[in-house]
């Protein structure tokens, strides 16, 4: 495997234009001679398919949902950053670049943050120009925020449902192309399997969630927009259907994939309340701006919160990190408030949460004033918790809620399939070991409106395709792959539930295991102990779970195995990129990596890598690649936050 | 959180496909924690009926946090049940008691075929908005963002009713199955901002033409979808999107 990062010569500020010049264009008269298919519809699939069809290509776009109205980038509340500098505090493209590179820990590639930085401004104008109704100042102008602990406030917001408004934006775009025919939108279908033809990636297959028919699709290059992998944990702040089956699938194929242990741990979520629990649900972390975090001072003190008095109270973040205090950023809240849990300072029935405590807040600003800036959210906990954080302090746990690895790709967005390419979550490209808030929105549009509309037409101009369509054999061969493993999955059920497993009862412990090994901490000792563990769970996966119903039919238990086999596969590589990645960064901590004073310590001398993943064959351990990073515009410093 | 255990009857759809015929089944739930969100109790349901190797419950939903819109059903005749302003997956237990009896059925309409027991076909919604939901902007050669200045009253007025997530419970709840609430939110947001201008008349024209294309039925302002929207979407939606129809239709 070559990993060529193509990205150009030339000063940072000038890569961008220079490529875009260098790059081979499509005469547009030829744009509806070439096919392009789209997996997944969230914002930088969606933006991807309008934009590729306004510019003339034939465009197949596939969800997962019943529309493609649904993708969970609908459910990101805070906001999307951009260098607009509208405020005049300071903002540049050179400062939203720079804050974006620190913020990964000097994980990512200089060239890609910079062009995110540069495109970031063109996103807000294309999302005004929709219609999509961000805040407003009485005169009329856009409203910013700050957000995530920056210094400038750059980040644009529609109430807390950015993520739903900007989706709606990128929705409608699409919409107006399905009409015009140039989209031929695919709901309630799953990819199960890319096809290639000549080692170019040329179609793929899909499973009809209504009927459970597999259908092949052709094309001279793919896409795949299909998110984050968060869910390999089971609880996490995903959607329920979100998974990595697509990107595992191309990896399989040929695909590396980079960074697969970096994965986004958040420190205000609601906690874990039984066995019983879908899922986790994210309360925006502004509300650490005026909460403050404590647990009791000693472990298993069960007295309710109101009784216990302010000298028993340990504020553990105010105490540790008093200039920071508890806007400290998302890593180390998460571990410190694991930390205390693990000393037995936990909260809450299960022991696993710690106190957001407002009353300080209220009494110095008063109720109306935390009202407004909190309002919603405490309605929003409340609904869940049937608590009323006015009155109790809230409780937060860390959850899992982003994934900062993904399927490695060059400058392009390319993977190392020529003519696949990975964008928005799915990819690794611009978040490093950690991602700032209110950039994930940024990126996914980035790609999808304006970088990967430069990548097709030098790939369809620079590549020699020839005419494949899906009665080539290379689709029958994948399609019988597919059959293979949905027959194979269905095997184990034969003879009835009799000592067998549901999906979720596999699916949770795979959850934990994930959780406990490489979760906020990991150590070399509990990543081997994990990887020891892993084949038991994926041998009793595959000999002991029951999947009722068939496989030609809507069958839900079904969709789920599949989307568990893959994550039980894929939880390989988690494993060994956390074993081999001895340093901390970003937002983990390797136990055996940290400084005197017990935080983080980055290893530049041997990890200023990209960690890439490439298959081997089932039961052979995956190959490792680096791809190494180059600082030339900016020099990686040490976080403190002291 | 104080949570206790329920015991529920349910009475739920099963339909097996959209060919068949469907009915009521009923099942006893013990040991439900009034902690659980509705979904989680339907998940636990379909645990149980799995374990006995029997076919779970299908049902749509994603998110788990009320935005998505994928999820809904109509609980004891009231569309996400019967906390207002919540979707069927922010419903938690607490909300019922020890021995109710909970009738579970899909959103119905004629617009809505039935897939599969709660699962139903909203594709209807989707073409609405293909039919002119949009501002016909290509991607690039946007203005910057500040030359269009809209006041802060009337972005407020746009996003309330672009708050919709389109989950179709003002059509189930609908005596009519009227999908007037859903449309009349897009039309509201984009009349009401300087961007929606250029297309405004045939906007309002081609997408309540759609409407009624799709087997959707008329308001006679029974008001049962601002009742059970979850995101409160007023029907003064409903009245503007009239004014913007017949200014279309009269004066072209």
């Amino acid at each position: 495997m070559e990993l060529k990062s193509n990205v150009p010569d030339g000063p940072l500020a000038e890569k961008w234009d220079k490529h875009r010049f260098s790059s081979k264009l499509v005469n547009p008269a030829n744009r509806r001679k070439h096919k392009v298919i789209v997996v997944g519809t969230g914002l930088a699939g969606a933006s991807a398919s309008a934009t590729l069809a306004e510019q003339g290509y034939e465009v197949s776009t596939f969800c997962i949902q019943d529309s493609p109205r649904r993708a969970h980038s609908i459910a990101a509340q805070g906001g999307i950053n951009a260098a607009k500098n509208y405020q005049n505090d300071g903002d540049s493209v050179q400062r939203l670049f720079y804050d974006t590179i620190k913020g990964g820990d000097f994980r990512s590639r200089e060239a890609n943050v910079y062009r995110l930085a540069q495109v970031s401004n063109n996103i807000i104008d294309q999302c005004v120009a929709q219609g999509v109704p961000f805040a407003r100042e009485y005169g009329g102008t856009l409203a910013n925020r700050s957000f995530g602990g920056a210094q400038v406030s750059r980040t644009f917001y529609a109430r807390g449902q950015t993520g739903q408004q900007l989706l709606l934006g990128a929705y409608s775009a699409l919409s107006r192309q399905i009409k015009t025919g140039k989209v031929s939108i695919h709901s309630r279908q799953e990819m199960m399997e890319l096809v290639l033809v000549d080692g170019k990636a040329r179609g793929i297959v899909t499973r009809n969630i209504i009927t459970g028919k597999l259908e092949t699709h052709a094309a001279d290059a793919v896409i795949l927009a299909t998110g984050g992998y968060g869910n390999a944990y089971f609880l996490s702040t995903n959607a329920m259907a979100s998974n990595v089956t697509a990107a595992w699938r191309a990896h399989k194929k040929g695909a590396g994939f980079a960074n697969p242990c970096f994965v986004q741990i958040h420190p205000t979520c609601i906690p874990v309340h039984g066995s019983f629990q879908s899922k986790l649900t994210l309360m925006s972390e502004s509300l650490r701006n005026d909460g403050r975090v404590w647990v009791p001072a000693t472990p298993g003190d069960t007295r309710k919160p109101a009784s216990i008095p302010e000298e028993e109270r340990d504020y553990y973040l105010e105490s540790k990190y008093p200039s920071f205090g508890n806007l400290v950023p998302r890593d180390v809240a998460s571990r410190n408030a694991k930390e205390q849990c693990d000393a037995g300072k936990g909260v809450g029935t299960t022991n696993l949460a710690v106190y957001l405590d407002f009353a300080d807040a209220i009494r110095r600003d008063g109720k109306d004033t935390i009202l407004k800036k909190y309002g919603n959210l405490f309605q929003m906990y409340e609904k869940i918790t049937d608590s009323n954080p006015l009155y109790e302090p809230m409780m937060i746990y860390p959850a899992v809620h982003y994934t900062m690895g993904g399927l490695w790709v060059d400058y392009n967005l390319m993977t190392t399939i020529p003519g696949l390419f990975a964008i928005g979550e799915c990819n690794f490209s611009d978040h490093g070991a950690n991602r700032l808030g209110a950039s994930a929105l940024m990126q996914g549009l980035a790609d999808g409106y304006f970088i990967v509309g430069t990548s097709i037409a030098n790939y369809i101009g620079s590549t020699t395709l020839d005419e494949v369509s899906s009665d080539n054999p290379a689709f029958s061969d994948a399609t019988r792959e597919v059959e293979n493993r949905i027959k194979r999955l269905l095997k184990s059920s034969e003879g009835g539930p009799e000592g067998k497993l549901t999906v979720d009862e596999i699916h949770k412990e795979l959850g934990l295991l994930l959780w406990d090994y490489c979760g906020m901490a990991r150590k070399r000792e509990g990543l081997e102990k994990a990887l020891l563990l892993l084949p038991k769970i994926q041998k009793k996966f595959w000999n002991r779970v029951y999947i009722p119903g068939k496989g030609k039919e809507l069958n839900q238990s079904l969709e789920r195995a599949g989307r568990l086999a893959d994550f039980l596969e894929f939880a390989e590589i988690m494993f060994i990129d956390a074993l081999e990645r001895e340093e901390s960064c970003g937002c983990h901590l390797r136990e055996e990596s940290q400084t005197e004073e017990n935080e983080a310590k980055r290893d530049d001398a041997s990890f200023s890598h990209v960690a890439v993943w490439e298959y081997q064959g089932d039961g052979a351990r995956a190959k490792l690649h680096r791809e190494e990073l180059v600082f030339q515009n900016v020099t990686p410093s040490q976080r403190s936050y002291k | 959180m104080n949570t206790k255990s329920i015991s529920l009857t349910l009475e739920i759809w099963r339909q097996k496909d959209s060919k068949s015929k469907g009915d009521f089944e009923t099942y006893s739930l013990e040991n439900i924690s009034t902690g659980m969100s509705f979904l989680e109790m339907l998940d636990v349901l379909n645990e149980t009926l799995t374990g006995r190797g029997l076919d779970p419950v299908a049902f749509d939903h994603d998110c788990r946090e009320g935005i998505c819109g994928m999820c809904g059903a109509v609980i004891n005749g009231i569309a996400h049940g019967p906390e207002p302003e919540t979707t069927l997956c922010q419903l938690h237990m607490r909300h019922f008691n020890d021995g109710d009896t909970l009738v579970i059925e899909p959103f119905r309409s004629r617009a809505f075929p039935i897939h599969k027991d709660l699962v139903t076909d909203r594709s209807a919604l989707d073409r609405i908005i293909q039919a002119g939901g949009y501002v016909s902007v290509n991607t690039g050669g946007t203005p910057d963002g500040n030359t269009i200045p809209i006041p802060s009253a009337t972005a407020e007025l746009s996003m309330d009713a672009a708050a919709c997530i389109g989950c179709g419970a003002c059509i189930a709840s609908c005596p009519n199955g009227a999908a007037m609430l859903f449309t009349g939110a897009k039309i509201s947001q984009l009349s009401l901002l300087p961007q929606g201008q250029p297309e405004r008349k045939q906007r309002a024209m081609a997408m309540v033409t759609t409407m009624d294309k799709e087997g959707f039925g008329n308001c006679t302002n029974e008001r049962e979808c601002e009742a059970v929207c979850p995101k409160g979407i007023s029907i003064t939606n409903i009245a503007r999107m009239n004014r913007e129809f017949v200014k279309a239709a009269m004066l072209g």
